[in-house]
This record gives structure tokens, C-alpha cells and sequence, in this order.
């Protein structure tokens, strides 16, 4: 019964999409207040719905009713009552839920957190969401719905949840990164209705502004979260493979960034308008591709997709009709555009537009390396994997220059700053960032070659120059510390997030050459030295946990010649579904990891074991963190509700 | 003109429509290699086992083999590599050449995951690659006892495809004869 209900929740939720894609639509262009007026209750009841829908199907994994067919594939008795829950989206039908859950969220939002837009803009904003609405639900309702039963035969026993996606992180990262993804939809819904209504002024990119970064706060949040987990969880000691999921989430959060940075241009200076556009139908474009490569399963295997033409077909032409449709509007209504002010060469607006083609580049080149080996295996030309190379080798110089880039940004000032200005603001961050970055190089074993040289001394210069900027603020202000405290929130978010890059380029130079890692034979009293650690193996341990049971190793760590600690990786046999998982044994700190695996037996007492010695491996996921504060921070910043009480005022 | 330029973006996306909806439906033919029956192209580079070593072209000749183009980075590689094992161990002779990969690691790896290559090239920089028209790693070619390519392989080396290449070897095992 309660599945039933969620699958007819689910219909009404479908109606009530058309609805709120059409009347208040139609209400806007003909100029009748009541039609729009329908945007928000609307929107109120659709994520209603969406809401119920949802319980019901957790309500289903909780009461283990293996008659629904989604819930005996996902799930499993012996399973914790936590990890039943996150059993909701550990699948294809259950993710694509959870992903109208947080659209229609995400319409709520927009619906009570709009009061203060012109009627008519509020109400083509909403009807968009409402359009995406149909979209998905359809997409639910004829593909993969999640409520389908097993009848008449009820399977005594689900088939347990994949014992890789038991774990904290991996309830967390799905729902973090869908925030992002469809987050990016109130960004387009936003673009839309600018088109639509003709109306792309600086108050669309006010308005879209916090909803924007607040998406792109999550997705990097997201982002972060997959890449810690992996590194923990998969018991390679990685923590990025330029695997095509992770590229599926990394390209939306390119061009979210540099949507981000239009939108500041837009909003203070009246340019860029239709290129923001265009980055913000990219953004939400790229996050629809993204779920739909990584759900369909066609990035693992075409045939996966193949197999199920009906839900590839689907999918097809949904992506033609929203990203096919909204650039036909885009192609038709943005010649109208005008700007409203010029800017010179040396400015700030051409360097945000120097860091926009950048990581629009970037973006490309990740495309292109993710879509070419599926179009070749869609071609039936076999499978090839473009590796690391192609990345690295397109990445770093690319990176490297949109870092250099971003410290001269924040000193320019907008429209022109003459260049005697500019070499006088940075000199001297460049002196300090060149002898920081020596002493830094000083302190290293080795000399690390060109290009992680370079990322340090830039991490350097990110942080000098964003002080030369604060220093600036300083001045102008009368007391030190208070003009320290009294800067908008905006600012001290910026701050945080780009000095969360320079953490960030630390964590991935020194990383990436430091580490040292061995896959080693090792049998009772065999020892391995790196640096200042020395590990010796002390053998194995049999524990029984309880779902699996599990060989533990004993690795016994010395410091400089003392005891230090000692780590127990283990090996899991998983009893269900007769899974072996690696369950690496981690000595966390703030400069280093000590990471040790376990691998097979190799007969006797001896086993593989992989030791590793990650150095600032912990500074990307705190690089991470700082730029996801540093969006929410900006996001929050009073001036957009001050703001908009001034635009309501003079309407 | 500006009007024109504002359609790009909608026609490239078309562009790529187009192609995604033709690999859903259409399962065209095989690639062809541009390098197909001619002789293997000439090199002169390091063996991965003895770095002091140089090799050619003439090391591959002798007897029909495989050719296998393969690196540490490529997680295909490693998926192929347990089944090019079983071929070495069933006589099968393969020539691997490391490509683009850091040959620590890739001795590491074939410690590691056993070693099924008679030699191993070390194609650090890819200009072996080029000359081959690698598209990417694992590829796979059949040479015959003169070093002439008479088949390519795009993609990991799995039962099904090996009865296609064993086809071609025992064809020139024939002619050989």
C-alpha cells in the first residue's frame, strides 16, 4: 500500500509540474497577476509531494519490504537501520529520486525566499524549475520508478547494500553533490527567465548571484567528499583518478567557478551579460550530463545503456529538449544584449574574463577526454582508457596560469588600472612569494622539479597578493584591526576561498612528489623505512565483526628509531554477498599520512602489504573545505537582502 | 555577424547530439589502421627490463606475435592483464611497449601482476605511439615473422577478442609454413 502511494505522490507531483511549467508561464507573458500568482503555492505542493514520495520509499527500506523490487535489490535485514536509509539512493531509481527531491527543494526555496522579485520574473523562474520538474518525474515514472513490486513471489532476503558504499562518506557525498548539481537549475532558471522577459540586467545577476554560489559551495563540498573517501575506502591511497564520474562532477564545477566570477562582473559592471548566460546554461547542461553519464551506467559500459534503449532514448531527449532548447532561446534572444560600460585591457573585468576562458578551457579538455573513449567504445571500437598523462599534461600549465592569473585579479582595479599602479602593488608579493617559495624548496628533501616549484611559489603569491589586498583595505581605514573586522562578508568569503586554492595547489604539489609508497612481501619481523617512520610487520590477527570477517595485520610504527604507534589494516570478507574489502589502517596528520593496506596472502605468514607516506594529503580536502566556507560565507553576505529591499523600494 | 556567432553553442551541441544518438543506435565497423601490412615502424629505444639496451624494429621479428601497448595508469591494462598471462603461458609470444608511463612503476607492475612479454619497449615520450597511431592505451597489434602488421586491436584483449587475433596468427603461422 505505502509504495502506492508514493508512486501516485509521484504522479500528482507530475501534473502539478505541468501545471506550474504552463499558468504561471503563460501569466507572465500576457501580463495577468493571478495566473502568476499560482508560482508559489505551486511550488509549495509539488515539493510536497516530492516529500511524501520519498518517506514512503525510505519507509519501504526501513519495513525491509522486499516485495518492492528496488528495495530487495538494495537492501538487507542484517543492514543497520542508517545504512537502510542511505540505501535510498544507492541505486540508479532511488538517486534519481533523491535528485527531484532536492529540485523541488530547491523550488521551495526559491518560491519563499523570493518575496522581494518583480512577480513576473519570480514567476518565470519558478514556472522553469517547474518545466525540469516534468522532466524528471517523467523520466521516474516511465524508466525507473522505484516502487515496482516483485509479485506474486516476495524474495525472503534483499541482496544487501554494495558493502563499498557502507559508510559514512558515501552517505554524505551523493546528496552533497546533488545539492551542486541541481543547484545550477536555479542559476538557469534564472538565465531563462532573463531571456524570456528580455530583462538581462545587473538585478538578474544580483539575484541569481547567492543561489549561485551557494550551489557551487555544495558541489565543491561534494566533490571533496567523493575524493576523501575514495582515498580511505578504496585502499589505493588516491585521491584522484580522472575516472569519468569524478570528471562528470569536476566539469560542472569548472564552469560553476567561472559562472561565479561573470556573475561579480555582471552584477558590479553591467558586461559579460550574455557570456554569463552562456556559462550558466553550460553549468546546469554539464550537471544534467554528469547524473545522466554516471546513472545510466554508459561511462562504465555503452551496453549497459544500450541495453535499456528505452531509458537512453529518454535521456536523449531530454538533454535535446532542455540544453537543445535553451540555446535556441539564448541563440535568438541574447543579440539584444547590450553593455553597459567598457573596460581596458588592464582591468579587473579582462582578467575575470582571462580566468573564465581558462576554466572553460579546462573544462573542454576534461570533456573531451571523458566523452572520446565513450564515443569510441559507442562506435564499437573496443575500449581505451585516457589516462593521467592526457590530463596532467594539460592541467598543471593550465592551472598553474589560472593561478597566476587570480593574484593579479584581486589587485586590479575595474575598469583600469594604469600599469605603473600595478607593478607598484606587485612587486613586492612577487619578491616575497619568490624567497618564500625558495626557502619552501630550501626545506624539501629534493628538488621537486619545474612544475611543482612553480605551484608552490604560486600558493605563495595567492597568498601574498590577496594580503597586499587586504593591507590596501587597511589603509584607506583609520584603525588596523577594526577595518580588519569590517569588511563584508563577501570579502572575507573570497578570501577563504582562493586562499582554499593555495592550500589546495600546496596539497596537490607536495602530494603528488613526496609520496613515497612500496608494495611490499612481508612476513613477521619484516621491517621498511621512509624517512623518519619505520614499519614492521608484526603478522596477523583473525577478527570476526559483525557481517564479515576479517584478517587484521599488526604494523608496528617506529619514529626516529621510538615506538611511535601501531595501525591494523584489514582485509574483510563480507558473509552476504561474498565481498573482500581492503579496510586501510590510517595515521592522520596535518603534514603527513601514514597509510597501510593489506593486500593478499602470499602463502605462509607472508602478505602483500602496501605502506604508504603521504605528505600534506590532508591539505586538499582542508582546501576544499575553506572554498566551500568561503561560499557560503559570500553567499550570506547582508547586502543582497539590504539590497533587495532597495530594488523593492524603487520598483 | 554576432547573430551568426550566437548560434555556435547550439549547433555544437547539436553536433554532439547527433553523435551520442548514433552510438546508441548504430554499431559501425571496425577501425581500419592506416598502418595495416606495413612493416612495423622504425624506433630505436631502451628495453623497460635492461634500461642499457637499445632495441629495434628487427627485435620483433623473427615469429608472428602480439604487440601490446600498455602503461601503469591505464586501469584497462591491468584488467587485460591476468588474460595476456594465460596467452604467454599457452606460447603465445607478446611484445609489450610501456607507453607513457614512468618505468619504475611499470617494473614495479610487472613484478607485481607477473610479466607475459618477451620484451618490453620503453616508449617513455610516445614517439613509438605516434608512429604506430596509438589511440590509446590498451591496443593491441598482431605483427607477422617479417614485423609486418596484419592486424589491430583497439581496447583490452578478452577471450572473445583473442579468438578474432588467433584467427589471424594461425593464418600466418600457416603461410609461414
Amino acid at each position: 500500500m505505502i509504495p502506492e502511494l508514493g508512486q501516485y505522490a509521484l504522479i500528482l507531483t507530475a501534473c502539478l509540474a505541468v501545471l506550474l511549467g504552463t499558468i504561471p508561464m503563460i501569466g507572465a507573458t500576457v501580463g495577468n497577476a493571478l495566473w502568476c500568482s499560482y508560482a508559489r503555492p505551486l511550488a509549495i505542493a509539488m515539493f510536497g509531494f516530492v516529500l511524501f514520495s520519498f518517506l514512503c520509499l525510505s519507509w519501504s527500506f526501513l519495513q525491509s519490504d522486499f516485495s518492492v523490487a528496488y528495495v530487495a535489490s538494495n537492501s538487507n535485514t542484517a543492514l543497520p537501520w542508517y545504512y537502510r536509509l542511505s540505501a535510498v539512493w544507492g541505486g540508479h531509481e532511488g538517486s534519481l529520486l533523491l535528485w527531484l527531491l532536492i529540485l523541488t527543494g530547491w523550488t521551495l526555496a526559491v518560491a519563499l525566499k523570493s518575496g522581494n522579485l518583480p512577480e513576473d520574473i519570480q514567476a518565470r523562474v519558478l514556472s522553469v524549475m517547474g518545466l525540469i520538474t516534468i522532466g524528471f518525474t517523467l523520466f521516474i515514472l516511465f524508466t525507473s520508478s522505484p516502487f515496482e513490486r516483485y509479485l506474486p513471489r516476495i524474495p525472503e532476503q534483499g541482496a544487501d547494500l554494495n558493502p563499498l558504499l557502507q559508510d559514512i562518506g558515501l552517505i554524505m557525498h551523493p546528496p552533497m553533490l546533488y545539492m551542486g548539481y541541481v543547484g545550477f537549475s536555479v542559476a538557469f532558471a534564472f538565465a531563462i527567465a532573463a531571456l524570456l522577459s528580455g530583462r538581462l540586467d545587473t538585478a538578474w545577476a544580483r539575484w541569481s548571484r547567492p543561489w549561485t554560489v551557494v550551489a557551487w559551495a555544495f558541489l565543491t563540498l561534494g566533490i571533496a567528499l567523493g575524493s576523501w573517501w575514495a582515498y580511505y575506502e578504496l585502499g589505493w591511497g588516491g585521491w584522484w583518478f580522472w575516472d569519468p564520474v569524478e570528471n562528470a562532477s569536476l566539469m560542472p564545477w569548472l564552469i560553476g567557478t567561472a559562472l561565479v566570477h561573470s556573475l561579480a562582473v555582471t552584477e558590479k559592471r553591467g558586461v559579460f551579460k550574455s557570456w554569463t548566460v552562456l556559462l550558466a546554461i553550460f553549468a546546469f547542461s554539464l550537471s544534467l550530463l554528469g547524473t545522466f553519464l554516471v546513472r545510466s551506467g554508459v561511462l562504465t559500459s555503452v551496453h549497459a545503456f544500450a541495453s535499456d534503449p528505452d531509458r537512453g532514448f529518454f535521456i536523449l531527449a531530454l538533454l535535446a529538449i532542455s540544453i537543445g532548447g535553451s540555446l535556441l532561446l539564448y541563440a535568438i534572444k541574447a543579440s539584444h544584449v547590450k553593455s553597459e560600460s567598457s573596460f581596458g585591457l588592464l582591468s579587473r573585468e579582462s582578467f575575470m574574463l582571462i580566468n573564465n576562458v581558462l576554466l572553460t578551457v579546462c573544462c573542454a579538455t576534461v570533456l573531451l577526454g571523458t566523452l572520446y573513449p565513450l564515443l569510441v567504445d559507442a562506435l564499437n571500437l573496443g575500449k581505451i582508457s585516457v589516462g593521467p598523462p592526457y590530463f596532467n599534461a594539460l592541467f598543471v600549465p593550465l592551472g598553474s596560469l589560472l593561478v597566476l592569473t587570480m593574484g593579479v585579479g584581486v589587485l586590479l582595479r575595474w575598469k583600469q588600472t594604469s600599469l605603473q599602479l600595478l607593478i607598484g602593488q606587485l612587486w613586492l608579493p612577487g619578491v616575497l612569494a619568490v624567497l618564500a617559495g625558495a626557502l619552501s624548496l630550501y626545506l624539501l628533501p629534493y628538488w621537486p622539479g619545474f612544475w611543482v616549484s612553480a605551484g608552490l611559489l604560486l600558493a605563495w603569491w595567492v597568498v601574498f597578493t590577496g594580503g597586499r589586498d587586504l593591507a590596501n583595505r587597511m589603509r584607506n581605514k583609520s584603525a588596523g584591526l577594526s577595518a580588519l573586522l569590517g569588511q563584508s562578508r563577501a570579502y572575507y568569503g573570497m578570501v577563504l576561498a582562493h586562499g582554499g586554492i593555495a592550500v589546495l595547489v600546496v596539497g596537490i604539489a607536495l602530494v603528488s612528489t613526496f609520496s613515497e609508497h612500496s608494495d611490499l612481501r612481508m612476513e613477521p619481523g619484516d621491517r621498511k623505512q621512509f624517512y623518519d617512520y619505520e614499519f614492521v610487520f608484526d603478522g596477523i590477527r583473525k577478527v570476526d565483526g559483525p557481517n564479515f570477517h576479517s584478517d587484521t595485520g599488526v604494523i608496528r610504527v617506529l619514529y626516529q628509531g621510538e615506538p611511535y604507534t601501531e595501525m591494523y589494516p584489514e582485509k574483510r570478507l563480507y558473509t552476504a554477498r561474498g565481498n573482500v574489502m581492503t579496510e586501510a589502517a590510517i595515521d592522520p596528520g596535518l603534514f603527513r599520512d601514514l597509510y597501510v593496506a593489506l593486500g593478499e596472502s602470499l602463502g605462509g605468514d607472508a602478505w602483500a602489504v602496501r605502506v604508504q607516506y603521504k605528505p600534506f594529503v590532508r591539505w586538499l580536502w582542508l582546501g576544499g573545505l575553506m572554498m566551500t566556507i568561503g561560499g557560503l560565507l559570500a553567499a550570506t553576505d547582508p547586502r543582497y537582502r539590504k539590497q533587495a529591499r532597495r530594488d523593492l523600494a524603487g520598483a | 555577424m554576432r547573430r551568426i556567432l550566437l548560434f555556435v553553442p547550439l549547433l555544437i551541441f547539436i553536433g554532439l547530439g547527433y553523435f551520442l544518438w548514433r552510438g546508441l543506435s548504430i554499431d559501425p565497423t571496425e577501425l581500419p589502421s592506416a598502418r595495416l601490412n606495413q612493416p612495423f615502424p622504425q624506433f630505436q629505444l631502451a628495453s623497460l627490463t635492461e634500461p642499457e639496451r637499445m632495441m629495434t624494429e628487427a627485435d620483433l621479428k623473427g615469429r608472428p606475435a602480439l604487440v601490446n601497448v600498455w602503461a601503469t595508469w591505464c586501469p584497462t591494462c591491468k584488467e587485460e592483464h591476468t588474460f595476456l598471462n594465460q596467452l604467454a603461458q599457452q606460447g603465445v609470444t607478446i611484445y609489450g611497449i610501456n607507453y607513457k608511463d614512468e618505468p619504475l612503476k611499470a617494473r614495479e607492475w610487472l613484478k607485481r601482476y607477473l610479466d607475459p612479454y618477451a620484451e618490453v619497449v620503453l616508449d617513455q615520450e610516445g614517439s613509438l605511439g605516434i608512429d604506430l597511431g596509438v589511440y590509446g592505451a590498451p591496443e593491441t597489434y598482431v605483427i607477422d615473422a617479417q614485423g609486418v602488421i596484419r592486424y589491430r586491436h583497439v581496447g583490452a584483449v578478452d577471450a572473445t577478442v583473442w579468438k578474432q587475433l588467433k584467427q589471424v596468427m594461425d593464418q600466418l603461422a600457416g603461410g609461414d609454413a
